[in-house]
């Protein structure tokens, strides 16, 4: 099994989490199980706080919002074991996304 | 081929090593020196095949609906495993100029410099993103799996790119001595029409098909009995192959009427005007103009604006085309390609601009790496100087 960050970029609401549509909720709930039957594992997983809430240092400058400022902002990340990369991508595809998309990206191993 | 003991055999023998090269590649990661690991694999897998040679006929396996091609037996016959491949290596996780660089690279065995004239850029630059591209299957773990029948489609542009380019590398080999790699031109001929069985309805896949019959239905009357390049003007157009060219127009015209505009069937209608014309002289100049601009809004290629320029001088002179050649040459992005200088040269000539016609044929001789055409460069250019010397500084900073 090989590791693999999966990057949630979304648009971002002016409420954050509570203007989430419930069925989208109820989506990002049921990812765990979906990733289960896909055959892969999540290691763990976190969501943000909204980029609003982020602080960035560059160069020992420490400046408000996030470090790349885009449509999108990255609205969490969660780590999984997959086979390879097709595998994770169909994992990544069962992430509810409303407007925006995810990355995948390898993770380097021992 | 020492193994095998004959070519058939052993053709199969470094496909089915390709095969497992992929899949063991993808596994553990790709070796050292692949070329090495291939001969290794092949020679293996040929003194197995040696020992049970209907092996390998078994394992053969279609990429989708085995069912619909069971009745037919041309098909059967065909090596198929090589069209799987190509979609195999044609990943979408991979950028879409590596998809078709590695597949080249990898399953056609077209080497690093002459995929790197294809895209005109450097050796150097291709051999990196070659590089690139493996890392990225290692390091993501890109699977080798055939895609299922509904990944096919996104695909499909890639698989088209690799067989176009295929062909082209073979119709007019990039470098060495011969015009023609045969060998490179039939593979192509047997992907597209196997790629034809396997969607019978993309009209890319018909105008591709096209391109290629009517494109090599020429092959026979583009060098003469010495090896020599003849022009499209003077070939004989009674030894083309005539069925090649009706079956490739049929295509075209199916394909246009299902509504397909794309680059290959565009590129499939101007080869099919060309090869339909009685002469060159009566070639539809302004039809093929049409076809032309309809290409260039359909893919924006520079080497589209060349050829384009070719024809405008057919209708509107040549002086109307070196404008256009000369926007191009200043434009930059076809540095290296050698038909650019020689399509100036050739307009500058038909102007009785001798000397800048004799200095633009020495640049083009220069970046040309096929003997036949450096021959046919060769002799122009001396054709054109004894009308008019190419001065050094003249051509020094043009």
């Amino acid at each position: 099994m090989a590791q693999y960050a999966v990057l949630i970029y979304e648009r971002e609401t002016p409420g954050g989490v509570a203007d989430m549509p419930p069925e989208v909720m109820e989506a990002h709930r049921r990812v765990p199980e979906r990733v289960r039957e896909l055959g892969g594992r999540i290691v763990s997983a976190y969501a943000t706080q909204p980029s609003a809430t982020a602080t960035s240092i560059r160069a020992d400058v420490i400046t408000d919002g996030p470090f790349i400022e885009s449509k999108e902002a990255l609205a969490g990340f969660f780590v999984i074991e997959a086979d390879d990369l097709d595998q994770a991508l169909a994992i990544g595809r069962v992430v509810p996304i409303m407007d925006g998309g995810v990355e995948v990206r390898p993770l380097i191993q021992e | 081929m020492r193994v095998a003991g004959e070519v058939g055999l052993a053709e199969e023998c470094v496909q089915d090593a390709y095969v497992a090269a992929l899949r063991a590649w993808a596994r553990d990661g790709i070796p050292a020196n692949p070329a090495a690991w291939l001969t290794t694999t092949a020679r293996r897998k040929a003194l197995d095949a040696l020992r049970r040679a209907e092996t390998l006929r078994a394992r053969r396996r279609l990429l989708a609906e085995p069912e619909a091609y069971e009745a037919d037996v041309a098909v059967e016959t065909v090596p198929d495993d090589r069209l799987s491949l190509v979609f195999t290596c044609c990943h979408p996780a991979l950028a879409r100029e590596a998809q078709v660089a590695l597949t080249l690279r990898l399953i056609c065995g077209v080497s690093t410099a002459d995929i790197a004239k294809a895209f005109l850029v450097s050796e150097t630059t291709m051999a990196a993103r070659i590089t690139r591209a493996k890392k990225k299957i290692t390091a993501a773990r890109i699977p080798y799996r055939v895609p299922a029948p509904e990944e096919l489609p996104e695909r499909l542009d890639a698989v088209l790119t690799v067989i176009h380019l295929l062909f082209t590398t073979g119709h007019t080999a990039p470098s060495g001595g011969r015009l023609v790699r045969s060998e490179l031109v039939d593979r192509a001929a047997d992907l597209a029409r196997m790629l034809r069985e396997l969607m019978p309805d993309e009209p890319e896949v018909r105008g591709l098909l096209a391109l290629l019959l009517v494109n090599d239905a020429r092959r026979a009357t583009r060098t003469d009995a010495d090896g020599r390049l003849v022009l499209l003007a003077e070939q004989d157009r009674s030894q083309w192959d005539s069925d090649a060219i009706e079956e490739g127009h049929r295509l075209v015209v199916e394909a246009l009427r299902a509504g397909g505009v794309g680059r290959f069937v565009l590129q499939a209608a101007i080869a099919a005007l060309h090869a339909r014309a009685p002469t060159y002289a009566d070639t539809d100049w302004p039809q093929m103009l049409v076809l032309y601009d309809a290409l260039s809004a359909a893919w924006q290629s520079p080497v589209v604006a060349l050829n384009r320029a070719v024809v405008l001088a057919m209708v509107d002179g040549p002086a109307a085309a070196l404008a256009e050649v000369a926007a191009l040459e200043h434009a930059g992005s076809l540095a290296g390609y050698h038909y650019l200088p020689a399509v100036k040269a050739d307009l500058l000539r038909r102007l009785g601009r001798h000397s800048e016609a004799a200095c633009a044929y020495r640049d083009a001789w220069e970046t040309a790496d096929n003997e036949a055409e450096r021959a046919f460069l060769a002799a122009r250019r001396a054709e054109a100087a004894s009308r008019g010397a190419c001065g050094p500084e003249e051509g020094a900073g043009d």
